[in-house]
């Protein structure tokens, strides 16, 4: 499937900012479910944008805009062709072994809540237990789709019953490291086939490694394993990590940001 | 329990006072109660007038107070810390190399000495410096190793402080009290000097600088900010250094670049000496609710434009799991057997180590990998029934959590407390900078008192003082056993 995607932030200050500084980790990289044919970012202001890699393998795009800026406005696009792997993630770029993925990481602790619902989810493999686990907590909580909602940390999401799709990638990490699964939190796109319109959210995702299989995509949001609908950008230990955008800024008050992404099928448009 | 079990550092095992500390025993012999009382007085008026205090968190009264003082200075000889300084410079060289080698190639890891988990589990392994080098390859630039004597030249680590090891005003503040206090005494010794700490510190800091510095380095000391408990002393270095004391908001990042705001408009820093932990330094990289921190600094420090001291993620050679390798950490790296000794360390994780803990709870000093400041222990001989089960049931919980010792024989030192000369348990936090020209030691260090009859634990947070620690450079004072 071949699949466009603008993703175009604004911001916008009711007073100027003085300057405005942000860490974007926005470009998707290649591997065997997915090849990027072509990917830009650019920002609206006089700055220097530096890429790099980060320590998870991220490629992550860095700049500091000084200003005066009433606005801002940071656009990353591109086309990006994905096959379906089945929910395998074959050939990424990894920089740790599956072991560190076991580390415990602000927004993904299993609190007892958590772990006595880990400890319920049945299996006789890691691999059934983590399907088991992907379909319970899909049944199990409320998708909300909001994206003004804000990505709580795991046990209150799992508390209030009510997640965004960062929440549930959170759950299911806390639950499969509790049960001593390797599980790392992945941002993305994911193209939704309703009425072919956008929905505006980035999507999040988690992957447990399995030995004998290696790293699999679960998808909890919407109880799947990731498939052809999704692109893959950034993988880390939890949102943080992960975030497409981390800034600060000095001065600039009444900031509002507009969001405007649109995930298409460039085939069959 | 008997006395005499004790080594203590001036009468050794009996009464005859070791050759070392022949002129403070006639001293004290010599001065009236009173007198010493009078000069504890004056030494905690001194104090106080420099406004040495430091906060204890938790506490609900005053949080502002005094480290407790003992006017009667713990010696070491000549000889004794010949060894003690080879020692800690062979442990900081390892360390340095070890934190290079798991933020690099992970040769240990491959080799089988440390289980990898121990490194990849640690909440002060930081994934962020991973496949980062850092500039000149130094990580760990001031590092307090604390020691515990139990014997005639038996010293033996405790833990190593490679995080932001905090004392070391109290070293330097000590010994000019002393000075002033009882100038006889002092100078009835060749006491090596300490005062020049600052200027070793200074002149380490400068040597790590970047390699895209321009000019004469410029070094500044980030602190959390007046409420932090070690407050004092990074005002108190940042003067003693001549170097700027700064807080994240008087720092900012220009295309990785870090600049310092000045009357003069903005001027770069080199080298950021930070006394504020990893997660707070900067929220884009870490805990983005950090106002401690610089936006951008991390990526001012992966560009190589600034030189952290100590470096990010130093923190997990503190672990206590890790400490218990350092005797296999030090071979592995440099090729010799340590020369300091560890304590024997019973890791809980595994389970024949957790099984003999567990059975001998009352035996032993139980802590947790990652605690500090004396928080989180258990001191088995000196706990009451309720403690030891209500910490059994913690142990079990985690048992990887925890790593145990036997309660050592620590030696103890004369103190005067209320109006007597009395020996209380001391340890010893000497401190090791590193630049890069290699490790030095200023002769010297932070000797703990536990003030409390009998008490082990030497933490300030625990009530515990300090007192002056005089290194001997005359060779005939040495004693023969060491």
């Amino acid at each position: 499937m071949r699949i466009r995607i603008r993703h175009i932030s604004t911001y916008s200050y009711a007073s100027p900012a003085r300057s405005v500084m942000q860490v974007l980790r926005l470009t998707p990289r290649n591997h065997e479910g997915q090849h990027v044919i072509n990917w830009r970012i650019e920002v609206d202001a006089n700055c220097l944008l530096k890429r790099s890699e980060d320590a998870f393998g991220n490629i992550v795009h860095t700049f500091s805009a000084n200003g005066p800026l009433m606005e801002l406005t940071v656009s990353a696009e591109g086309e990006v062709e994905t096959f379906d792997t089945s929910g395998f993630v074959r050939n990424t770029v990894e920089r740790f072994p599956p072991g560190l993925y076991l580390r415990e990481s602000p927004l993904a602790i299993a609190d007892d809540a958590l772990c006595d619902y880990a400890a319920t989810i049945s299996g006789d493999s890691p691999l059934e237990k983590m399907h088991n686990l992907l379909d319970t907590l899909h049944e199990k909580l409320e998708f909300d789709t909001d994206p003004t909602h804000l990505v709580t940390n795991a046990s209150e999401a799992f508390a209030a019953k009510k997640a965004v799709a960062q929440d549930f990638a959170h759950i299911f990490i806390a639950c499969a490291r509790d049960q001593n699964v390797p599980a790392r939190y992945v941002s993305g796109h994911i193209l939704t086939t309703e009425s072919g319109e956008t929905r505006q959210s980035a999507h999040a995702w988690a992957e447990a490694y399995i030995r004998d299989y290696g790293w699999i995509g679960f998808d909890p949001a919407y109880g799947i394993c990731p498939q052809e609908t999704h692109v893959r950008v950034a993988c880390a230990l939890d949102y943080l990590g992960a975030a497409p955008v981390r800034g600060a800024q000095t001065g600039g008050s009444g900031e509002a940001l507009d969001v405007r992404i649109s995930v298409t099928d460039s085939q069959n448009q | 329990m008997s006395k005499t079990r004790f080594f203590d550092e001036m009468n050794g095992y009996g009464d005859e006072p070791r050759a070392l500390y022949a002129r403070v025993a006639e001293w004290l012999l010599r001065t009236p109660p009173e007198v010493l009382a009078t000069r504890r007085a004056q030494a905690e008026l001194m104090f106080r007038r420099v406004g040495i205090t430091f906060a204890v968190y938790g506490g609900n009264d005053d949080t502002e107070r005094l480290i407790p003082f003992d006017i009667i200075p713990r010696i070491v000889g000549h000889r004794e810390w010949s060894k003690l300084e080879e020692g800690l410079i062979q442990r900081v060289t390892a360390l340095n190399v070890f934190l290079s080698d798991i933020y690099g190639a992970r040769e240990i890891l491959k080799a089988g000495i440390l289980p990898p988990d121990i490194i990849y589990k640690n909440p002060y392994f930081r994934p962020e410096m991973s496949g980062r080098r850092v500039p000149h390859d130094v990580w760990v630039h001031i590092a307090g190793i604390d020691l515990v004597r139990t014997g005639e030249g038996e010293f033996f680590v405790l833990e190593d402080n490679a995080r932001t090891p905090s004392g070391v005003s109290y070293m330097l503040e000590n010994r000019e009290v002393m000075m002033r206090l009882m100038p006889d005494l002092f100078s009835s010794y060749r006491i090596a000097p300490v005062d020049n700490y600052a200027d070793a510190l200074l002149a380490a800091l400068r040597s790590v600088t970047p390699a895209t510095a321009r000019g004469e380095p410029t070094v500044a000391l980030l602190t959390p900010g007046q409420y932090n408990s070690a407050y004092y002393e990074h005002s108190f270095l940042a003067d003693r250094l001549g170097i700027e004391l700064v807080e994240g908001n008087d720092l900012f990042v220009k295309d990785e670049i870090v600049y310092m705001k000045t009357t003069e408009g903005p001027k770069r820093v080199d080298v950021l000496y930070r006394r504020v932990d990893d997660e707070w330094l900067d929220p884009l990289a870490f805990r983005p609710d950090s106002a401690l921190g610089v936006p951008g600094l991390m990526n001012a420090y992966q560009a190589g434009n600034i030189t952290i001291t100590n470096a990010v993620g130093t923190g997990v050679s503190d672990d206590k799991a890790i400490y218990s390798y350092m005797p296999e950490i030090v071979r592995f790296y440099t090729g010799e057997e340590a020369k300091l000794s560890n304590v024997q360390t019973w890791r809980c994780r595994e389970p024949d180590a957790y099984k003999y803990v567990r059975e001998h709870l009352d035996e032993l000093v139980v802590k947790e990998v990652n605690g500090s400041g004396g928080y989180g222990m258990l001191v088995g001989p000196h706990a009451s029934r309720a403690d030891i089960d209500e910490f059994a049931r913690k142990l079990d919980y985690d048992p990887a959590n925890y790593i145990a010792q036997p309660t050592l024989a620590l030696s103890t030192c004369p103190a005067f407390i209320d109006d007597a000369v009395v020996p209380r348990h001391v340890d010893l936090r000497p401190f090791i900078l590193t630049g890069s020209e290699g490790s030095r030691v200023v002769p010297g260090g932070l000797t703990r008192v536990a003030m409390r009859e009998g008490s082990l634990v030497v933490n300030s947070s625990q009530g515990g003082g300090t007192k002056d620690t005089w290194v001997i450079e005359d060779t005939n004072l040495d004693s023969k056993g060491a």
